[in-house]
């Protein structure tokens, strides 16, 4: 926290502008033909106590910064220390030199202009201290924006490799090749959920979120057309509280998640495989998990996120400004990722 | 009668080969497996004359099953997508087909077979030598498949302590034990991932993350010793390339 104020070399104007300040009140004070030492007394009273507010208040910013229909409460804040620091100044002095009944006396006829003099520079310092947070705050509002067009191209670049995952296209037509012979109907019936699957991919961008339900029922598409092409070997389960199903998501966002579980499942273990999507609503996030079977013997899953999972801990960083909404653990032999989508 | 084995972990896929060599009175499908585990079994139960396989497999993919095989029987790639291997087939002039295939271009690669297959000319070698370069994927370098008995094993390259020499073998020492894998340590030493194994001696590889200390009996003798304890000779070439790379 203190780097912000010495590493951004704010200090040294900062510090330098107080001195200016500290000089003329000594000067003021010396004009009014007081004696030195109560100068320098009043002089660094004044500047010091000053100076401290300013910093006490930006790192009162820094954890709390009022919104335009709170501007209210920050002038009051200015106003009761103005007050504060009037009657605290005018106390330490009249204390420190008492005897002095000329000075004492002094210090009581110009309490105005000094609470005065307090306001304007308290006004003046939290200004100061907001317009620097409002710039910041502005410049990362407009790095977010930068990265959250980024992210839109790379959606669509994603969204066109996903639509031509090669291995996943050209292997399903290839079923369907086969299934033709067969099975004219399951072939026709293979081919149409291909293509819905495909438009599905194939959504404009503007509708970035979607209800779960919509996203649910492009994931199942999907998983059946996996399963025409794995046959018996895979299974799938997509459990999801009803009160869920109209929540709003990303799309497509579940879509790398449950490939990755599956070319994980299927391609690490030669067994019969399920992959479990379950959905829960909880402390006001959509928490979804996504678990596979893996062989912990072989596979030794990278460290943290995973194989394919850092494009979707990438978009919901972008999204939300979360790192924390994406996990993948491994235990024993199945690996779970879950997901967790603040409900808004 | 031309014996024939059908491998893809996808049962539509076999569906469709077996459907279209239905037309061949002269061929026969013996056996169709779903990965290369039971590929291995079935190649060597019934020495087929012709394999049909997929690349893209549970646990080891095509190449390394056919690694697995002393004398691996003439093969027809099958495979939807897979740049590294259309690469080296295109580099060996390997027929392939890339699904979804048609029958006639089906045809065409039964025939160009039958051809070869009259002349006595099965491309054992080629085929070796696509299975070597296969070794050098990116996902196979991180592992190495062996087979002891009718027991297949995959290592992971990082449970490797070291390779050993070993007449036309090379001896893999992981924690759990030795296994010959019958290839060259010029081969290893090409395969594994050279900033995380070194061959030290003409004998020796080991993995660097292994090595505990250095120890020299005398000015002429050098040995690393591994955290399993092992201690592994140090040629006078390979001394100073482990210090090295190691930076000592």
């Amino acid at each position: 926290m203190s780097t912000e104020l010495t590493k951004g070399k704010i200090i040294w104007p900062y510090l330098f502008w107080w001195a200016i300040w500290c000089f003329i009140t000594a000067w003021l004070i010396l004009y009014a033909g007081f004696p030195f030492k109560n100068a320098i007394a009043e002089a660094i009273l004044d500047t010091v106590s000053l100076a401290l507010v300013g910093v006490a208040m930006f790192y009162a910013m820094k954890s709390y910064r009022p919104r335009t229909q709170n501007y209210f409460y920050l002038r009051i804040w200015v106003l009761v220390l103005a007050i504060a620091l009037t009657i605290g100044e005018t106390a330490a002095l009249s204390r420190f030199f008492e005897k002095e009944v000329a000075y004492t006396g002094f210090l009581h006829r110009i309490w105005p202009l000094r609470f005065c003099y307090n306001f304007l520079m308290i006004s003046f310092v939290s200004l100061l201290n907001w317009l620097v947070y409002y710039f910041k705050e502005q410049e990362e509002v407009k790095g977010r924006a930068t990265a959250q067009e980024q992210l839109v191209k790379d959606a669509e670049l994603s969204k066109l490799r996903q639509q031509l995952q090669p291995h996943f296209l050209f292997n399903s037509l290839n079923s369907i090749s086969a299934l033709v012979g067969s099975r004219p109907e399951e072939s026709r019936h293979m081919i149409q959920q291909l293509s819905d699957f495909l438009r599905g991919t194939l959504r404009k961008e503007e509708q970035q979120l979607v209800t779960l339900e919509e996203e649910l029922n492009h994931l199942r598409l999907y998983l059946d057309i996996e399963k025409v092409r794995f046959g018996h070997r895979l299974h799938t389960e997509v459990v999801c509280e009803e009160a869920g199903k109209q929540i709003k998501l990303p799309h497509l966002i579940l879509q790398p998640v449950v490939e990755n579980a599956i070319k994980f499942g299927l391609y690490d273990t030669t067994e019969t495989i399920t992959i479990k999507v379950e959905v829960t609503i909880e402390n006001g996030y959509l928490i979804i998990k996504v678990t596979n079977p893996f062989d912990p013997k072989t596979a030794a899953p990278k460290s943290g996120t995973g194989f394919g999972l850092s494009s979707a801990q990438r978009r919901l960083y972008l999204l939300y400004a979360r790192n924390d909404l994406m996990q993948a653990t491994a235990t024993e032999n199945i690996f779970t990722t879950t997901i967790k989508i603040p409900v808004i | 009668m031309i014996r024939v084995i059908l491998i893809d972990d996808e049962p539509l896929a076999r569906t469709l080969v077996r459907e279209y060599l239905q037309a061949y009175a002269d061929m026969e499908v013996v056996q169709e497996c779903n990965d290369g585990f039971e590929g291995v079994k079935a190649i060597q139960q019934h020495k087929p004359d012709l394999i049909f396989l997929d690349i893209q497999m549970p646990k080891i993919n095509g190449f390394e099953m056919l690694e697995l095989i002393d004398e691996p029987p003439s093969v027809i790639f099958t495979t939807a997508f897979d740049e590294f291997a259309l690469k080296a087939f295109e580099a060996h002039a390997v027929d392939y087909l890339l699904k979804p295939f048609s029958k006639d271009r089906f045809d065409k690669a039964i025939q160009k077979w039958k051809e070869q297959y009259r002349e006595k000319k099965t491309n054992t070698t080629t085929t070796k030598a696509i299975v070597e370069e296969a070794a050098t994927m990116p996902e196979q370098s991180q592992r190495v498949v062996i087979k002891t008995g009718s027991k297949i094993r995959i290592i992971p390259v990082n449970d490797i302590h070291f390779l050993e020499a070993d007449d036309d073998y090379v001896r893999i020492h992981t924690a759990d034990g030795s296994f010959l894998k019958k290839k060259t340590m010029t081969y290893f030493e090409q395969v594994l991932d050279a900033g995380l194994f070194v061959r030290v001696h003409r004998s020796y590889i080991l993995q660097l993350a292994q090595i505990t200390r250095i120890e020299s009996p005398d000015n002429e003798h050098h040995l690393a010793v591994l955290k399993s304890g092992a201690k592994v000779p140090l040629s006078r070439s390979g001394y100073p390339k482990l210090k090295a790379v190691l930076g000592v």
